[in-house]
This record gives structure tokens, sequence and C-alpha cells, in this order.
């Protein structure tokens, strides 16, 4: 079974490894843990049960969270751009600049790092303290399957939950720019969304979307990996919570990377 | 052993039969990196026996256990349990296995997010998908009257007390009509009170469940209380096995000392 191997490979460590073999420890547990989740996503019967309830509170924790953090990225953007696009007199341009900044970029990075933080953090911290205290192994002795049950659930979950949070992050964002835009104007809530998605194709939300699944698979996946596989005592469920957000923010800005050379590339 | 019971259990099973091996472990062995924690380790549990395991911190004793249910993978050595040989089970053919397996664990291992209803709903429908409602409903009751937590069922696992832990615990492992028990330090980090309460539920779970269990302990007052045969494992090898007794009567002095004899 995965968990008694796994944590024979953990507890036979026995010196702290070279920052090169670290990396590669790193980097092969990662694989590993990615094939086994990849192997239990697609072993019946799914966990829909835990799935649903992984989803809500994904979605019911965060909501809050990304909908004021979309909608003052719309304010902060809308009244930084304003000077600028004044200055070459295109001012009436600032709705569709905002929209394409917000749906293609900004909404979906930063919500997904703000996810990292929010989502990641919580993961890494809840995984590992079961690890701790036993209660991954009291799972699995009880005929259940701690992979599919806790990981392939949760990952399923960010990777489906991200994207609507992205959505409900890029529309707040829109609404929070037309604000933006009634600081020193008077432009009508039609008027204005009419302008910013003229400026929008559906070939400009495909890739966006599509990014946000990688986000949220990326998310769970670290979340899950960290507190999977934490040490022992209590330290390193701090430990977990930490290296799950700071790994995943790395990964998304680099998935993100990726994305853009692609998005390039086929367009 | 002591039969008085602080809360009597219902009869569920049979009488004993100690002629019939339940687990037989040869030759054992498993280390982490460079330490061997367990050394040619061999031993038989008998049916409705209680084989008490004892030994100082890290000694392997929670390894031990961790290996029979495949929580841990031994380097070599084979686990015949319950006429199976563990080593070479598929995931579902353990699965099936570790339903006829209770584990209390040295925490408790209760699942802090939910309630001590979920907690014991769990191992039951993730062992029984076809169980309903109603017969849920009566097993966690009588688990829970078995165990005198009859007025916990709601409350979350924070909520109670390090005792009340391990009894709800140990209702979550019986709940499922175990064959084989499993218990890791039973007693540890409780009152003397509560020490002997658990002790004495080990007893009951033993005698009408008619289970065969492992305790895993350095408690010496848990050991007499419910001990049948004793093996003492030291540095990952069994120095001595017999009868709680027998092994005090030991002229070998690092046993003697294990029972305060120096």
């Amino acid at each position: 079974m995965e968990t008694g191997t796994t944590k024979k490979t953990e507890e036979k460590k026995t010196a702290p490894p070279s920052p090169a073999r670290a990396f590669f420890n790193e980097a092969g547990g990662i694989a590993l843990f990615l094939g086994q989740t990849a192997r239990y996503t697609f072993s019946f019967p799914f966990e829909f049960k835990e799935f649903i309830k992984q989803c809500y509170m994904i979605g019911n924790k965060s909501f809050g969270l990304v909908g004021i953090t979309g909608a003052i990225m719309g304010v902060v953007l809308t009244i930084q751009s304003r000077p600028v696009l004044a200055d070459f007199g295109a001012e009436a341009m600032l709705p569709k600049m905002v929209a394409v900044s917000l749906v293609r970029e900004i909404g979906p990075v930063i919500t997904a790092l703000i996810c990292a933080g929010k989502i990641g953090s919580g993961m890494g911290a809840e995984l590992g303290s079961m690890k701790v205290t036993e209660q991954i192994e009291a799972m699995e002795v009880s005929a259940t399957m701690p992979m599919k049950y806790l990981v392939v659930t949760r990952v399923m979950a960010a990777t489906f939950m991200i994207p609507l949070l992205v959505i409900f992050a890029d529309t707040l964002g829109l609404l929070g720019s037309w604000l933006g835009v009634n600081i020193k104007g008077d432009v009508n809530i039609a008027l204005f969304f009419s302008h910013a998605f003229s400026s929008l194709e559906f070939i400009d939300l495909v890739p966006s979307i599509a990014k946000s699944f990688v986000f949220g698979w990326v998310i769970g996946l670290v979340g899950c990996y960290k507190g999977y596989n934490a040490g022992k005592g209590t330290e390193s469920v701090g430990i977990a919570a930490n290296s799950a957000v700071v790994l995943s923010s790395l990964l998304i800005i680099i998935v993100d990377l990726i994305a853009v050379q692609v998005t390039d590339i086929l367009s | 052993m002591t039969s008085s019971a602080t809360h009597t259990i219902e009869n569920t099973q049979s009488a004993p039969d100690n002629s019939e091996t339940v687990i037989e472990v040869k030759n054992l062995k498993i280390s982490f990196g460079s330490q061997d924690v367990l050394k040619d380790v061999s031993f038989n549990l008998h049916k409705g026996e209680n084989l008490v395991v004892l030994g100082k911190s890290g000694s392997g004793k929670s390894v031990l256990i961790k290996c029979l249910t495949e929580l841990l993978r031994p380097d070599s050595g084979s686990m015949v349990v319950l006429g199976k040989t563990v080593n070479s089970m598929d995931r579902h053919e353990l699965a099936e296995l570790r339903k006829q397996i209770g584990f209390l664990f040295q925490s408790g291992a209760l699942y802090d997010s939910m309630t001590v209803r979920a907690n014991l709903e769990f191992p039951l429908t993730r062992m029984n998908r076809k169980v309903n409602k109603e017969e849920i409903n009566e097993r966690i009751k009588k688990v829970l009257d078995n165990v005198g937590l009859g007025h916990a069922i709601d409350k979350m696992p924070a909520e109670l007390s390090g005792g009340m832990r391990k009894r709800i615990a140990l209702a979550r492992t019986i709940i499922v009509d175990p064959v084989i028990m499993l218990y890791d330090e039973p007693t540890t980090g409780l009152d003397p009170i509560t020490s002997r309460e658990i002790s004495v539920l080990i007893n009951d779970v033993q005698e009408k469940y008619n289970t065969s269990s492992i305790i895993i302990t350095h408690d010496m007052d848990c050991a007499r209380e419910v001990a049948d045969r004793v093996i003492m494992l030291k540095e990952g090898q069994i120095v001595a096995e017999g009868t709680l007794e027998e092994l005090e009567e030991s002229e070998d002095e690092w046993i003697r000392s294990f029972f305060g004899k120096n």
C-alpha cells in the first residue's frame, strides 16, 4: 500500500541530504505522488460525497476573499491606468484594457495565488495534522484508501473550483473597474460592460479558464503532497502548510509563463 | 486476568478456542536506514488470547503491530494473519483483512473534523456500504453505552478528555466486530484510574467479543490487568516469553529491572 511505502521511505532518511539531492528527492516525491493520485482518480468507486464537501469548503471559504480582491484589483487597475491612457487621449479604451488585462492574466493569476495561500496552506496543515496524529493510518486500517478519500477528492475539488472562483473574481473585478471609472466620470454600467466585452473574444476566455484548471490542480496537488508527506511532530504541520504555499505559488507563476507562451504560439 | 468491568459489554460471540493460531509471525525484520528496528522476530497469537508486548520506548513494539496491518512494510519475514499471508496480498485482499482487525492507536487518532457519531459511523459505512441508517444508529448507541460515553455522541474530539478520546477510539474499533485487536500503548498519557478503566475495557472486549489481542505497552499495571502471555522486546529482538508470573521470576537482570526488582 502506498502509505507504508511512503512512510518507510520518509523514515529511512537519516542525515540531511545535499541541496541537489533534496531537489531531486522532492521532484521524485512529487512525481510519485502525482502518479498515485492519477491512478486513484480513475479507480472506482469515486468518493463523490467527499468531493462535493471539498468543493463546498473551497468555494465557501474562498469566495469572499477572492471577490473582495477581484473588486479591488479592478478599481486599482482602472485608477492606475487612467492617467497613462489619458496622456495618449485613449481614455475611452479604459474598459477594454481593464477587461483584457483582468480576464487574460491578472484575474487567474492573482486568484490562484490567493487560493494557494488560503486553500493550499489549509490542505497542507489539515493533512499534515492528520498524518502527525495517526488519523491517516486510522483511515487506512478502516479499509479506506487515504489517497483516494483525502487526496483525490481535494485535488479534483481544487481543480474544478478555482476556475469558478476566477470567473467570480473577474466579474467583480470588472464591477470594481466600473466603480473606478465612475470616481472621475459618469459612465453607465451597460455602456461600460458593452465596451469591456467588445474587446473580449471567446479565444481570450479559453486559455484563461484552461490555465485556471491547471492552477487549481497545482494548488490541490502541492497542498496534499506537502501535508501527506509531513514529518513527525507538530512543527511539521507548520512546515507543510508553509511549504505548500511557497511551492504552489512558484509553480503557478511557472505554469503561467508556459501558458502565455503556448497561447502566443497557438494564436 | 481481571474480569471486573466498569462498563459491561454485551456478549456477541462464542467462547475462546486457544488451540487456533490467528497470527503467526516468522523471522520478521525491518530497518530504517542503518537502524535495525526489528531483528528476526517470531511469535504466535492464539485465538481468544491477550498477548502483551513489553519493552522500552524505541524497542520496535509499535513498528511490530504496524507491520501486521501493512502500515509499514517489513524487509523480510512472513506474517500469516487469519490464515492469510500478509506480505503477498494485493490491496483488495489487504482491505478485506483489515476489516477483521481493530487498531487502537496510541493517540486515539479520532478524526478531528468529525463528531463522535461521525467518527463511529465512518468505519462502519466504509467497511459495509450496504448498512442502513437504523442499524448504524443502533450500533453506535450500543458501543457508546459499552464504553460509558453515550452522552458524548454529538461532541467533537477536541471537547473530550484524554481518557474519553481513548474510549471513543476503542468504541470505533469494536463497532465493526473485529476478530483481532491491536492496542498501541492504550494507557499512555492517562491517569491511573482512567488507565485501569481502559485495561478493564480491554478485558471486556476480549471476553465478550472473543477477540484475540496484541497489547503494546510499558505500563506494568495494564500488563498485569490484561496479559494472558507476555513477550519482551529488547532492541528489536524477543528476549523473553511466558506468563507475567514466569517473567517476574526471571533471573535476567534486564527483565528483573523491567519489573522494578533491581
